[in-house]
């Protein structure tokens, strides 16, 4: 029917489709801006930069990344596909609640859990000190300051990632395709290899995909474990010598990092597609475990959620409860400071990224070409791009601009105002949105796809002209989605770290990066309580996903 | 002339003089991509008519009624409404055309009430009158008592109302209808035809509606016309459309219809069943003969022409498809008490001497 086709493309609004394709690019270019800056500095190599850091740190780095790659991407596959395998076809006693609780990692930050391993399982954490007592030696212990440290820690924290699309993808499967390969003779295991694991590949392809992106802008994971990536090297750059030249040059090499795993992810995702017309089929039949099978299911669930999320709440909740206990009116003003600096950081962040999703996303349906679409998925990559390179970008753009606006304001008044864009939350709140834009803009979007467009036509029969419509009918409408998009953000830039520390107004302290620097110095009780809050205040977008993933 | 931005007001103009339509299509042409959806539409609308537009799918009805409303525009061609052009020469966005329009799926607003929603197209007016206003016509359509209410509390039936009071609310020039009773069960539906007749013509407006159902057509229409691939074929009183099919697609699509080939000889039209008035036939001309069951008697005789090979049981009458020698079918329809078994031989003969004919090369289903 031709009902669709003009759904949104009406005649005579020339001036606010062009209002809106202006904006939307304009979205698209200041976000995109930060990277196209790293990259060009990646393409105008510096010669004199790139010998020295190829003799110090470049080689170490290299291998490090490539390894945490692949001990990341293999841990989170394994543990992801494998976890979700087993609530998915098996039935154990706790199966269901596992389901959810198995996603509960993902509230902890990599670099939270970091330093809760780093305390509990060093020479003088609990865990040696239990096996002292108990063996007379911890020897046998692996060490816990190593490469396969930083990869435990940082594979339990993002196997949720795989975990969830694989859920979804085998969801996809229907009982039919399942009973059709056992009249045919397949075994459980054949079936799982030849036919689950082809028709959702693409899913788990693309939770390893959003792993790997996260494993490559952690930069403070793998400096507790002493496992320097490129994301530490550009951090370490640029606060150990202030050398954005040289940061942005290793931002560069790490960007095209990032751009492997993003077109590892795009390529994927958009095959998950064809298996999920199935319709309202049932799922698969879940098979019953006997004897002691069935404990050891249900053991193995267990273990990965108290390692992965009960220890570190734990933990954490232990530590605060005594640094709530001793500290005083002094500290307590600390952070309450903190807490109401990331809440205005993280509010404002998840504004202006919410308005800038909602004009994206109207933009592209009023105009609705192929190239408005592609203006949107180019704004929207900032999530595959660490924070660290992004961080690098934003300093390169707004420095100039920054003295540009001295040189001026000197030149004609005779007066310094200062970095006005470097030196405030601008930027910070700059590097948040271009990070979080997507996630802002996925809900957002889907929100508004939502409103059918015979709700549109008929507004506008009625007289209600395109203000009237957006504020009267789609936000409305979109409301829910919306805020659910506020919330991601929100949430996406209490944890955030990289971005904060690097862009953060000198002396501006965040519950992140104030548990960042205790941690480095080992002062766990002190860490302790914000990082308790960024994990409880985490544990609101998983119940989102929860929700989602699991309502079948 | 008025321009668009004061069209507005368009709404509460004065009323046009009586002679001029309230709409007028001056050779409208509307194609999306590689499809013609419309082809050189000519047609009037006069105030206060109730026209129905029936077709098959895909025929351009609803490309007629959207570009009416706005919600595109024609390729080329001229659009009036109450003796303005509103696309063509000029183009004025249909929020400023004083048109409603009520949709398939109603596509009232989900988090408005009722009341709101009825009063969703009368932001401009003053807030006493707004009220009245929507009590008014919430009583025209028998809602009054869920004007708090949520369209997701109210019925099918009753959803459908409010968007017809709705459309109606800030007394537009025109109201166009999408196949607004298509998502309605089948006893409802019978009972809307009544009742939305009803509510237009208390209301005094203009409507055109867009239906497949050659029936609904007929109960609601005070004028019909068919469309067939883009084009209007034959528009007039629904007996007109019935009776005087214009081509062989109207004759086939209003209703159930047999053909038979028949030859004119010294005006008359000689058909293996008997033989009707020529009219102006050339003499020797090759026709088809159309008959609706109505128009045929059946006979059940052991010598008769024809023989029964379908029964099709309706509760007040049957239906009966006949072979001819010819190998022709024909519906004849007896009423119910009167029972014929498949295998009878019955006699065939016209009810009336006065029949339609198509030339016989329109065979195929064109206009």
């Amino acid at each position: 029917m031709q009902t669709t086709t003009a759904s949104m493309t009406l005649p005579g609004r020339r001036p606010w489709r062009l209002g809106a394709t202006a904006a939307s690019m304009a979205i698209a270019f200041l976000a995109v801006l930060p990277v196209l800056v790293v990259a060009s500095a990646l393409l105008t190599p510096t010669a004199a930069i790139w010998q020295h850091l190829w003799a110090t740190l470049l080689p170490v780095m290299l291998f490090n990344t490539v390894a945490l790659l692949v001990g990341v991407g293999l841990g989170t596959l394994v543990l992801g596909a494998g976890l979700a395998w087993l609530v998915t076809a098996y039935e154990f006693p706790g199966r269901s609640a596992f389901q959810w609780l198995l996603m509960l990692p993902m509230a902890v930050p990599a670099f939270i859990m970091g330093f809760v391993f780093m305390a509990t399982f060093d020479v003088a954490g609990p865990v040696q000190g239990a096996l002292v007592a108990w063996f007379g030696s911890a020897a046998w212990l692996p060490e816990i300051r190593s490469p396969l440290g930083a990869i435990t820690v940082m594979t339990l924290v993002l196997y949720p990632y795989v975990y969830m699309l694989a859920l979804v993808g085998y969801r996809g499967i229907s009982a039919s395709a399942f009973d059709t390969a056992r009249v045919h003779g397949y075994s459980q295991a054949r079936f799982f290899w030849k036919v689950v694991v082809p028709i959702s590949r693409p899913a788990i392809a693309a939770g390893v995909a959003l792993a790997l992106m996260e494993a490559l802008a952690d930069f403070a994971t793998v400096r507790f474990f002493n496992f320097p990536t490129l994301a530490d090297g550009v951090v370490r750059i640029w606060h150990g010598m202030w050398d954005l030249r040289a940061a942005s040059e290793l931002a560069g090499l790490l960007a095209a990092f990032a751009l492997a795993a993003l077109l590892l992810e795009r390529t994927q995702r958009g095959r998950t597609r064809y298996h999920e017309a199935g319709g309202r089929a049932p799922g698969l039949p879940r098979i019953g475990l006997a004897g002691r099978s069935r404990w050891l299911a249900s053991a193995a669930c267990a273990a990965v959620v108290g390692v992965a999320f009960l220890l570190p709440l734990t933990q954490l909740a232990a530590w605060a409860w005594i640094e709530l206990g001793r500290m005083g009116p002094g500290v307590a003003q600390v952070y309450l400071e903190l807490a109401l600096n990331s809440l205005i950081l993280a509010s404002l962040a998840a504004l202006v990224a919410v308005l800038a999703a909602i004009v994206l996303s109207s933009g592209v349906r009023m105009v609705g070409s192929r190239a408005a679409r592609a203006v949107a998925t180019l704004a929207t990559t900032g999530y595959a791009i660490p924070g660290p390179v992004l961080a690098v970008g934003i300093l390169l753009t707004l420095t100039p601009l920054d003295h540009a606006v001295n040189y001026f304001t000197e030149y004609w008044a005779g007066v310094t105002v200062g970095l006005l864009l470097t030196g405030s939350i601008v930027g910070l709140i700059y590097g948040y949105v271009a990070r979080f834009l997507a996630v802002a803009y996925q809900s957002t979007d889907a929100a508004l796809e939502k409103i059918k467009p015979n709700l549109t036509m008929a507004a506008r029969t009625l007289g209600a002209g395109s203000w009237r419509i957006l504020l009267r009918v789609h936000l409305p409408l979109a409301a829910p989605g919306i805020i659910v998009a506020a919330t991601l953000v929100f949430v996406d830039v209490m944890k955030e770290l990289p971005i904060t520390l690097m862009l953060r107004p000198f002396g501006y302290e965040t519950l992140a990066t104030w548990v960042w620097q205790m941690a480095a110095e080992s002062i766990w009780t002190g860490a302790a309580v914000p990082a308790l809050a960024i994990v409880l205040v985490g544990l609101l977008p998983v119940a989102l996903l929860v929700n989602l993933v699991t309502r079948r | 002339m008025r321009t668009p931005a004061d069209a507005p007001s368009l709404a509460a103009s004065a009323a046009p003089p009586p002679t001029a339509p309230k709409l007028r299509l001056r050779g409208v042409g509307k194609r999306y991509g590689q499809v013609e959806a419309l082809r050189d539409l000519t047609l009037e609308v006069a105030a206060g008519e109730i026209l129905l537009i029936v077709g098959p799918s895909g025929c351009g009805k609803s490309t007629a009624l959207r570009l009416i409303a706005g919600l595109d525009s024609p390729d080329q061609g001229e659009i009036e409404i109450s003796g303005q052009v509103v696309a063509g020469s000029r183009w004025v966005a249909p929020e400023q055309r004083g048109v409603g329009m009520v949709f398939q799926d109603y596509a009232l607003f989900p988090h408005l009430t009722v009341a709101q929603n009825v009063a969703f197209g009368l932001q401009r007016w003053p807030r006493e009158r707004r009220a009245a206003r929507v009590a008014e016509v919430l009583a025209l359509v028998d809602l009054a008592r869920h004007a708090q209410r949520y369209p997701h509390e109210l019925s099918g039936g009753e959803q459908q109302r409010v968007a017809i009071a709705r459309a109606l609310a800030a007394q537009p020039h025109l109201l166009l209808l999408d196949e607004p009773l298509s998502n309605l069960d089948a006893e409802l539906r019978d009972e809307m035809r009544v009742e939305l007749r009803r509510v237009l013509k208390a209301a005094g407006i203009t409507g055109i509606m867009v239906t497949h159902d050659q029936e609904e057509a007929f109960a609601i229409a005070d004028r019909v016309a068919v469309f067939s691939r883009g084009q209007l074929c034959q528009v007039g009183a629904a007996e007109d459309i019935y009776h005087a099919p214009a081509c062989r697609f109207v004759a086939d699509f209003v209703g159930e219809a047999g053909f038979l080939r028949g030859r004119v000889r010294e005006r008359r039209l000689l058909t293996e069943i008997g033989e009707f008035d020529g009219g102006d036939w050339p003499q020797g001309a090759a026709v088809e003969v159309m008959l609706r069951p109505s128009d045929l008697r059946l006979q059940p005789r052991p010598d008769g022409e024809g023989e029964v090979v379908a029964r099709h049981f309706r509760g007040a009458d049957s239906a009966y498809d006949v072979r001819l020698p010819s190998g022709t079918l024909l519906r004849c329809s007896l009423p119910g008490a009167q029972a014929l078994p498949v295998g009878a031989r019955v006699r065939v003969e016209p009810v009336s001497a006065r029949a339609v004919a198509f030339a016989v090369a329109e065979s195929a289903p064109q206009c």
